[in-house]
């Protein structure tokens, strides 16, 4: 792999890294705080590109100690891999993590965090995550969540039982750590494609199952109505 | 020409992918390097600024003369080379060059990628709810650094290192310099990260999390089980806390020892030692450091969890 090949490569990468972070399409593999940096990487692997073309088409031109320059500039052919993320990002762009991974992981409540739970914050219906939810409801027993309104946004995926469920993806940092959340529905479940995404109002009711992947708790939702949205920018809780 | 090619590409590319299994690979692949992608142009640009800007003489005048007190000296170092396993790798080849004594250089060369500041940045960062994983992981593996470095004066010999002769950055201008070992690094890292990501999304889309919740329910065989995968996978020191975090039905500890054996002995960081050193030295060292290891970070582990 000689000099130019690691500009094109860089050029490439850096080039990829910059268009998925000044649009939106980042988020669906790292988290939002990581926008500036990305930026930044993505311009850096371009200037060096830059720099490094530079320096091929001066020596070019120069014709002397041509021998020593090819071999201290060529790189180790393991560097072509690095077109493979480039190429994904610029022309495949592959979804968000979903319904594939909701079925295949275990559901994210498996241990009690033993905090005070705050009222739920005001409006009607109530806003909240799907994780939020899970937590008040099955180890807070459903104390703060009775006699109201409650909304939460996700996609749909078939349960064990093959009726949907509502989910969401939780990351702690990039979606190699993406584990669902998964909320079961009662009522007038909508039968859509799994990974459809639904604004859900209903009310908490006190039943949970197990996810028999991991034996996490799943709490159960009665749905009021439920309204069909396009995929949010951020996909993950 | 190309833009005809990327436009088949773009049409045939788009159809392969349909499938669930093969999207949620993609999407954790290309997830596994664009987190990693910042952490590792800093840590090249920043050990690129150390390696043309840092004259290697300095190295060597600001270690004691006798051995056993330069290995911790060494190996404390480490915390202000920011890179990875990669960068460190050469780094350490050209101290022994330079008359380091080899105790050092090695001490150097394990503590390095673990506890310098982005490693351990990007530690906390993927364990927001165990910060004493940062403190667990930089000890542990300076521990170990020191105890190798130790080892090896007792132990080692000169003649199981083999230097090869060149060094591609002398005699460039100084910006050449910078830029050639920008470009180096990131090209050489890079293209084993994304080795190490295809490795880590087969294992997170292929394994099944059964077998991964049965494994991580045995105390001793996971430790042993992820310190094996560290060596396996061969992701860089600056992303693999990222991937430890995902790890998540296995024990902190289990996933210290992934933290503290992935910078230290790994399938790439092997291949480069017995590049840079020689055959017989990485197979010697490759093993012992690997056995300490695991030793130690069980036992940190245990102490803390």
């Amino acid at each position: 792999m000689n000099r130019a090949a690691q500009a094109v490569v860089m050029v490439f990468l850096g080039g990829a890294i910059v268009r998925a972070s000044v649009t939106d399409l980042y988020l669906r593999y790292v988290k939002q705080g990581l926008r500036p940096f990305l930026v930044a990487a993505g311009v850096l692997l371009v200037v060096a590109a830059v720099m490094a073309l530079t320096q091929e088409i001066r020596d070019r031109h120069r014709p002397t100690a041509r021998e020593d320059d090819e071999h201290s500039h060529s790189g180790p052919a393991v560097g072509w891999l690095l077109l493979l993320p480039a190429l994904a990002l610029l022309f495949v762009v592959p979804p968000a993590l979903g319904a594939d991974t909701a079925a295949r992981a275990g559901s994210a409540l498996t241990d009690n965090q033993d905090v005070a739970y705050p009222p739920l914050p005001p409006g009607d219906p109530a806003r909240l995550t799907l994780l939020d939810y899970g937590y008040r409801a099955v180890y807070d027993q459903g104390r703060t969540l009775r006699d109201r309104q409650i909304q939460l946004t996700g996609f749909l995926a078939p349960g064990p039982d093959g009726q949907p469920m509502l989910a969401r993806i939780v990351l702690s940092c990039c979606a190699a750590d993406g584990i669902p959340i998964k909320i079961g529905l009662r009522g007038e479940v909508p039968h859509l494609p799994a990974d459809t995404w639904v604004r859900a109002t209903g009310r908490w009711i006190p039943h949970t199952a197990k996810d028999p992947v991991n034996d996490s708790d799943i709490p159960y939702f009665q749905l009021d109505t439920w309204q069909q949205i396009t995929p949010p920018a951020e996909p993950y809780e | 020409m190309l833009l005809i090619l990327v436009g088949v590409l773009h049409r045939q590319v788009g159809g392969v992918v349909a499938d669930p299994r093969l999207q949620t690979w993609l999407t954790v692949f290309v997830s596994v390097l664009v987190q990693a992608v910042p952490f590792l142009v800093f840590g090249v640009v920043l050990s690129a600024v150390i390696a043309v800007f840092v004259p290697r003489s300095f190295w060597a005048r600001a270690l004691p003369r006798h051995p056993a007190l330069a290995v911790p000296i060494a190996g404390v170092a480490g915390v202000v080379l920011p890179g990875c396993e990669c960068g460190s790798v050469p780094i350490a080849g050209s101290l022994i060059r330079r008359g380091v004594t080899p105790a050092a250089a090695l001490a150097f060369l394990l503590a390095a990628p673990a506890i310098n500041p982005i490693v351990l940045t990007a530690t906390a960062v993927a364990f927001p709810r165990n910060p004493e994983m940062v403190a667990a992981r930089g000890g542990a593996s300076l521990v170990v650094a020191l105890l190798m470095g130790w080892l090896w004066l007792r132990l080692g010999r000169a003649e199981w290192i083999r230097l090869p002769h060149r060094a591609h950055l002398d005699g460039l201008p100084r910006m050449a310099a910078f830029w050639a070992a920008c470009r180096h690094d990131i090209v050489h890292a890079g293209g084993f990260l994304v080795v190490g990501a295809m490795a880590a999304a087969t294992i997170n889309v292929a394994v099944p999390q059964q077998f991964l919740h049965d494994l991580a329910a045995r105390p001793v065989l996971s430790v042993l089980a992820l310190a094996a995968l560290a060596v396996l996978l061969s992701i860089c020191s600056e992303a693999d806390a990222f991937v430890a975090a995902s790890l998540s039905q296995f024990s902190l500890t289990a996933r210290l020892a992934f933290l503290v054996v992935g910078p230290m002995v790994d399938l790439k960081l092997v291949s480069m030692q017995a590049g840079i050193f020689g055959r017989r030295f990485a197979a010697r060292f490759a093993p012992a450091t690997f056995a300490l290891a695991v030793l130690v970070a069980a036992a940190v582990g245990t102490v803390i969890w």
